[in-house]
């Protein structure tokens, strides 16, 4: 038997999947949804469309036409975290939020057999009123998913889901209609950026690896996401893995690699997980191994997982890794594509830069230009979080405003809360404020506000927060996370700590000011890797437009957000206390003094800032200042 | 010609320039740099080499190949800024305790804070020092002056392969320590000092020893007497301001007996001692066809590495005594006894240009009559610290002639001081002995110079006897591969632990770089080529030894007192792993889900109960409460793990007290079954 017609029989088979498929509820498994019970969901789906013998499978769906069959799936991160345990209907795209056991019973008699809504349970726009299916969610009417496409819609534990959605196309048609210089060309012609953090042409990152003389190459994929707060790749690689490894498997043919790795943080069990089912069943199908589909080309992919150093992100430090040292940076050039892993041409993508090869492939770079800005084209993954009222991993074309993504994607602060600033691209990024709320997301516009697109961390903060005290916080993870290699990132990160601890506690001097900004220059320019180059970020970006804060905490002692626990003091209004003694009794550190029936006062030195005070005081006499 | 611009100079580049810092070094610039060293990988840590484009990128000199038409800036505002800033950076954390330190005067951080006028420190000095590790009889490491710039690692694992140091932790914590951060005595470490050679601080430095020498001398009880290596006589002058290789030898000894010392001989006398014994020892092998290739041992750093990494091999290893071991031995032994005392009454004081011989000296089997053979080891640098600590004028020091009867010496036993030397001293007596016929002078230049490898195949009458000559551990290493491999034929193997052989020893006056050593080792042939003398069989003091105290060469009385016998040493020793059994009470540990959705789910809440009741039940001492990350249990939580138990266990807060009872309490009665308290 022909190898070729092997794919297309595959295909042809797999495609009976969605031929006979009249309903699928797919149920986030997400991890913001598993934490909310969406798997004790889905038992119950399943018990219940079994009592009713409405249940059916992948397996089922292959062998014969089962009309009345509902195909119940686990699927990757559906996105509105918030709102989880959530489901999808398919067909209808009925999008139902908060989903309980107790709602399971409705949904089927209602919509699955009627096709009713459970209004209850259906998310409302803004004005209150219900939406009928997941593009009349705000939080979804402005994404446009190419990264997530499958994401929430297919099982990424079945392989044969995947090539039911159009999976490994790409690949076939890159391996027997196109030329590895064609794929690279298209790559170029998209304009495709890393979506890692850099921003490097992904096309030219192959082209040089390509032009490389070495009859050893490796195709490595960046899965160490280390930022705080972000889980963009890991949705990627727990809800649509093959994604990834199909572009994986393009990159090594245009570039002629037959070697790859995935580094993937070992603290993201279920991504592994779903990884290495990934790679076993692509195997197994002949789509990883020797002789693809009979083409001759050969690809093999390894996973190594990384034991959580955020430095290893960084591409040399990364390769360093997989050889087995300590991760740590070393100078560029060499550029991995010249002499990477083990000395040879190495191209390390980030996952979703990967997941965006396939769509690309199939539909060419000019649908590919025309998502996002000319500079700037397609898509990005984001994972909103802070004072957000609806957080989750979103993904928009480029070019979206931010006040778009806050406001119409976010719903804008929670608890009615006033918009101050976004934290992005995590610790290596930087603020943006109110002034920039109608500017563009893209690589350039970012970058000239001070900040970086990064990976993909959106931190929205209100005005209760502390910029000072983000900007420690970033600090501190950082000087923490560096690798100590190189002396402004090790020692300068350590000292802008020390300086941003001393403001924050009401010891610091306006010295302190002109130091920060001097060593955040140091570290920032003299640093070896990624990691220092932009170690200073969140200070300076916060120094730039919160200037004010900063001042605050040093002339007046005082936080303007309330925030620095070691600024704040509590206060008794002598005009409100009645001197009735409860709070100097239940004082633990006795700093409360007073003359019975006259007002009572605080001993600021003696005063722990417990908060006991307040909470007992029945006149509301203490303030907290 | 292409060119590149420096600081508005154009400069032809050839092409053949590893880095923009050898074509800055042609305009007479030498960039301050901290982790660039020409025989290591380039690192690119330190910052101190960044040089600024035209474009206004910053580019580390050292990591960057110079392409044609660059425009370099070596000192723009910029890079001062930077430079000056690391200094200030790398001060604030440093142990200032410059003008004690064993470093000072030779520091580069100290030096360099100097020349780029750093004047201020603005940051807190560091509130915590370190311990330092003196476990080393060589070496002594002072964690709180390290910059961390990575050079004794690469050193250590590049050059030597022996990897006895290597980074731990991450961010400010991170430091240079020994596997799983024990001492460096209880480690793969075999003293070679090439670490205190490149290091740019007094983070490494050279255990000292000079105080028992001092007190030695002030003794009037013993008498005092010393031995110069080979090696010293080319180096100690470079402290001195002497030009590298100008010969010393006579200078010192005149310095030496103006401190104090009663004799003062040459240890090339038993370098010369050590030939015969071993080549004889050879001969023997090479008739018997056993035991070949036979490996040299006069260097203890290379005698330590094939005890702790080559079991396999130790037969082959020649039992000779080093020459500093045969001095000591024949000292206390026989010269003793000559001057009518006991061997307690003398102290034999080696002048070394080698850490790994101060370890060398304190093995017990270089005992006689319960004392060392040799009492202390200097090395060359701490003797010209004595020298400048009794305000010698050494420049001004008429020569003055060595001691008899170990003060003669011949070519062949100055030659041990550079790689190739040994083994070229043993072929000037196999030569003689093979083919019974005595020659004037030979020359064996195949075996010289300092690449790390060296091969020859010399014929001598009708026998080839195959050579390999290697210096630095990393290539014995190769060498050994490839002998146990039996892919290489080899009779004899010269090994020396330090690149270049002695005259690069650990030891050494600073700068101790290949281009020194070269010039250290040059001198060492001149002086060779000056000797009248140039084979040891016919120095006539080694005769006379043999006739008088030895009987002839590999006798009984030889054996006894010049050979030795090896052991195969555990890499690594020292502490024993904890053994748990031992303690009374375990503790049991309690983790507890605080990732953000037990938390929100009352984890911690649960925590302070649990506390509380370990508190109310007197248990604390019984248990330990962890807080931990997500432990992907979600649904079920708030999660808490017990033990070393995968098992999580999904417990509400309510449901404390049950869970206490219930679930820890026999835990921990279970844990402490065997030990119950």
């Amino acid at each position: 038997m022909n190898k070729t017609l092997t794919f297309n029989e595959l295909q042809k088979e797999c495609s009976k999947i969605i031929k006979n498929e009249k309903i699928r509820i797919n149920i986030c498994a997400g991890l913001g949804c598993v934490a909310k019970g969406s798997l004790e969901l889905y038992d119950e789906f399943k018990k219940v469309l079994k009592e009713k013998n409405l249940d059916t499978s992948i397996d089922v769906l292959l062998k014969e036409e089962k009309k009345e069959g509902v195909n119940t799936i686990k699927t990757g991160c559906i996105g509105i975290c918030e709102a989880g345990p959530v489901i999808l209907i398919t067909p209808g795209d009925i999008l139902y939020l908060h989903v309980q056991n107790k709602h399971v019973r409705e949904i089927i008699d209602k919509t699955i057999l009627n096709n009713e809504l459970v209004e209850e349970i259906l998310p409302k726009n803004y004005d209150g009123a219900v939406c009928k299916n997941i593009k009349e969610v705000p939080f979804y009417a402005k994404q446009e998913k190419i990264v997530l496409r499958n994401c929430g819609q297919i099982d990424p534990t079945d392989i044969r889901d995947y090539i039911a959605h159009n999976g490994y196309t790409a690949l076939y048609k890159s391996l027997f209609e196109l030329s590895p210089e064609e794929v690279i060309n298209i790559m170029i012609d998209s304009k495709l950026r890393g979506r890692g953090g850099g921003g490097f042409p992904t096309g030219l990152k192959w082209k040089f690896a390509a032009a490389e003389k070495d009859s050893k190459k490796y195709v490595v994929i960046n899965a160490d996401e280390g930022d705080p707060g972000a889980f963009m790749d890991r949705s990627v690689l727990e809800g649509d893995p093959h994604s990834v490894i199909e572009g994986a498997a393009i990159a090594a043919y245009a570039i002629g690699a037959n070697e790859g790795y995935i580094y993937v943080r070992a603290e993201y069990p279920l991504a592994v997980e779903r990884l290495q089912l990934a790679i076993q069943q692509a195997e197994k199908y002949n789509i990883l191994g020797e002789n693809i589909f009979g083409s001759n080309f050969s690809f093999h992919l390894k996973i190594k997982e990384g034991a959580g150093a955020f430095v290893c992100g960084e591409e040399t430090a990364l390769l360093a890794s997989i050889e087995g040292f300590r991760g740590m940076p070393k100078p560029k050039p060499p550029f991995p594509a010249q002499k990477g892993l083990w000395g040879h041409p190495t191209i390390i993508n980030n996952v979703e830069t990967m997941a965006c090869v396939a769509p690309i492939i199939n539909n060419g770079a000019d649908w590919f230009k025309k998502f996002g800005t000319p500079e700037s084209p397609g898509t990005k993954t984001f994972a909103l979080s802070g004072k957000l009222k609806n957080t989750g991993l979103v993904e928009i074309p480029f070019g979206v405003t931010l006040r778009e993504l806050v406001f119409d994607i976010g719903g804008g602060i929670k608890d009615d809360g006033k918009f101050k600033a976004v934290q992005i691209g995590g610790p290596s990024g930087g603020c943006l404020t109110e002034e920039h709320l109608d500017m563009p997301i893209d690589y350039d516009s970012i970058k000239k506000a001070g900040a970086i697109v990064g990976s993909g961390g959106l931190v929205v903060l209100d005005d209760k927060t502390c910029m000072v005290e983000t900007a420690r916080f970033f600090m501190s993870f950082t000087q923490a996370e560096s690798c100590g290699k190189c002396v402004p990132c090790r020692e300068g990160t350590n000292r802008m700590l020390e300086i941003l601890n001393r403001i924050v506690s009401g010891e610091g001097t306006l010295e302190d000011i002109d130091l920060l900004e001097e060593i955040g220059f140091v570290v920032k320019e003299g640093s070896l890797c990624g990691l220092g180059k932009t170690a200073p970020n969140p200070v300076l970006s916060t120094l730039k437009y919160f200037k004010e804060e900063y001042l605050a905490h040093i002339e007046e002692k005082t936080c303007p957000a309330r925030q620095c626990k070691k600024l704040e003091y509590y206060y008794i209004d002598p005009d409100k206390c009645k001197g009735c003694t409860i709070c100097a009794k239940q004082c633990p550190s006795r700093a409360i003094f007073g003359i019975p029936k006259e007002p009572f006062f605080i001993s600021q030195e003696r005063c722990v800032k417990c908060g006991i005070c307040i909470t007992v005081c029945p006149f509301g006499a203490i303030e907290l200042k | 010609m292409d060119y590149i611009t420096i600081n508005n100079k154009n400069v032809p580049i050839t092409g053949e320039e590893k880095n923009l810092l050898e074509v800055i070094k042609k305009v007479g610039i030498e960039i301050p740099t901290f982790c660039y060293h020409s025989e290591l990988s380039v690192y690119g840590a330190c910052r101190m080499c960044l040089v600024e484009d035209d474009k206004g990128n910053l580019m580390t000199a050292c990591s960057t190949k110079p392409r044609p038409g660059m425009k370099i800036n070596t000192h723009s505002a910029k890079v001062i800024k930077i430079r000056k800033t690391i200094i200030e950076l790398l001060l604030a954390n440093y142990h200032q305790d410059c003008t004690t330190c064993g470093k000072s005067g030779h520091c580069k951080l100290q030096s360099l804070a100097n020349s780029l006028g750093v004047d201020k420190i603005r940051f807190k000095p560091r509130k915590e020092y370190e311990e330092l590790d003196r476990s080393s009889l060589a070496i002594v490491r002072n964690p709180n002056k390290c910059i961390l710039c990575g050079d004794c690692v690469r050193m250590c694992s590049e050059v030597q392969g022996i990897g006895a140091l290597g980074f731990v932790h991450r961010g400010p914590k991170v430091s240079v320590a020994p596997a799983l951060e024990k001492n460096i005595a209880d480690v793969e470490c075999v003293n070679c000092g090439q670490c205190v050679a490149v290091c740019p601080t007094g983070a490494i430095i050279v255990n000292d020893n000079t105080q028992d020498v001092w007190e030695a001398l002030n003794n009037p009880e013993k008498v005092v007497i010393a031995q110069i290596a080979p090696a010293v006589r080319v180096s100690i002058g470079e402290e001195f301001g002497v030009p590298e290789g100008e010969n010393s030898l006579y200078k010192s000894v005149a310095a030496l007996k103006l401190m104090g010392f009663d004799k003062v001989f040459d240890t090339a006398f038993t370098a010369d001692l050590t030939v015969v014994e071993e080549t004889y020892e050879f001969l023997e092998r090479l008739e018997k066809g056993e035991r070949l290739p036979q490996f040299t041992s006069c260097c203890p750093g290379w005698v330590t590495y094939a005890e702790k990494n080559c079991p396999d091999l130790l037969p082959n290893l020649s039992s000779c005594k080093s020459p500093q071991q045969m001095f000591g031995s024949l000292a206390k032994k026989y010269y003793a006894k000559e001057l009518g005392i006991t061997p307690d009454k003398l102290v034999v004081v080696s002048i070394m240009p080698c850490t790994a011989k101060k370890f060398e000296a304190k093995r017990e089997e270089f005992k006689t009559n319960g004392e060392y053979d040799v009492d202390f080891v200097l090395t060359t640098v701490e003797l010209a610290r004595m020298i400048k600590e009794m305000g010698i004028n050494f420049n001004e020091l008429e020569p003055e002639s060595l001691d008899m009867p170990f003060g003669f010496f011949t070519g062949a036993g100055v030659i041990f001081a550079s790689s190739g030397g040994v083994a070229e001293a043993a072929l000037r007596l196999a030569a003689e002995k093979i083919t019974g016929t005595t020659f004037d002078a030979i020359d064996f230049y195949d075996v010289r110079g300092l690449k790390g490898i060296k091969e020859a195949a010399i014929t001598i009458g009708e026998t080839t006897v195959k050579v390999a000559v290697v210096s630095g551990l990393g290539n014995a290493q190769k060498i050994i591969e490839k002998v146990r491999k039996n892919e290489v034929q080899y009779d004899l193997i010269e090994v020396m632990a330090c690149p270049g052989g002695c005259v690069g020893g650990g030891g050494q006056p600073v700068p101790n770089d290949m281009e020194t050593r070269k010039k250290r080792a040059e001198a060492i042939y001149k002086i060779d080529a000056t000797m009248p003398l140039k084979k040891s069989q016919d120095n006539p003091a080694i005769v006379e030894i043999y006739r008088k105290w030895l009987d002839q060469p590999n006798s009984e009385k030889a054996h006894h007192a010049l050979h030795t016998n090896y052991i195969h040493r555990k890499r690594i020793s020292g502490m024993e792993i904890s053994d748990e059994t031992t303690e009374n009470i375990k503790k049991l540990e309690v983790s507890i889900c605080v990732g953000t959705n037990c938390y929100l789910k009352g984890s911690y809440d649960l925590m302070q109960k649990l506390i509380a009741l370990a508190e109310e039940k007197n248990m604390t001492e019984l248990l330990e409460f962890k807080g931990t990350f997500c432990m992907e249990n979600c649904a079920h939580g708030p999660s808490v793990k017990i033990g070393i138990d995968n098992h999580k266990y999904g417990v509400q807060k309510d449901e404390a007290e049950v869970f206490f009872n219930d679930v820890i309490i026999p835990k921990i009665k279970s844990l402490n079954k065997t030990t119950s308290v």
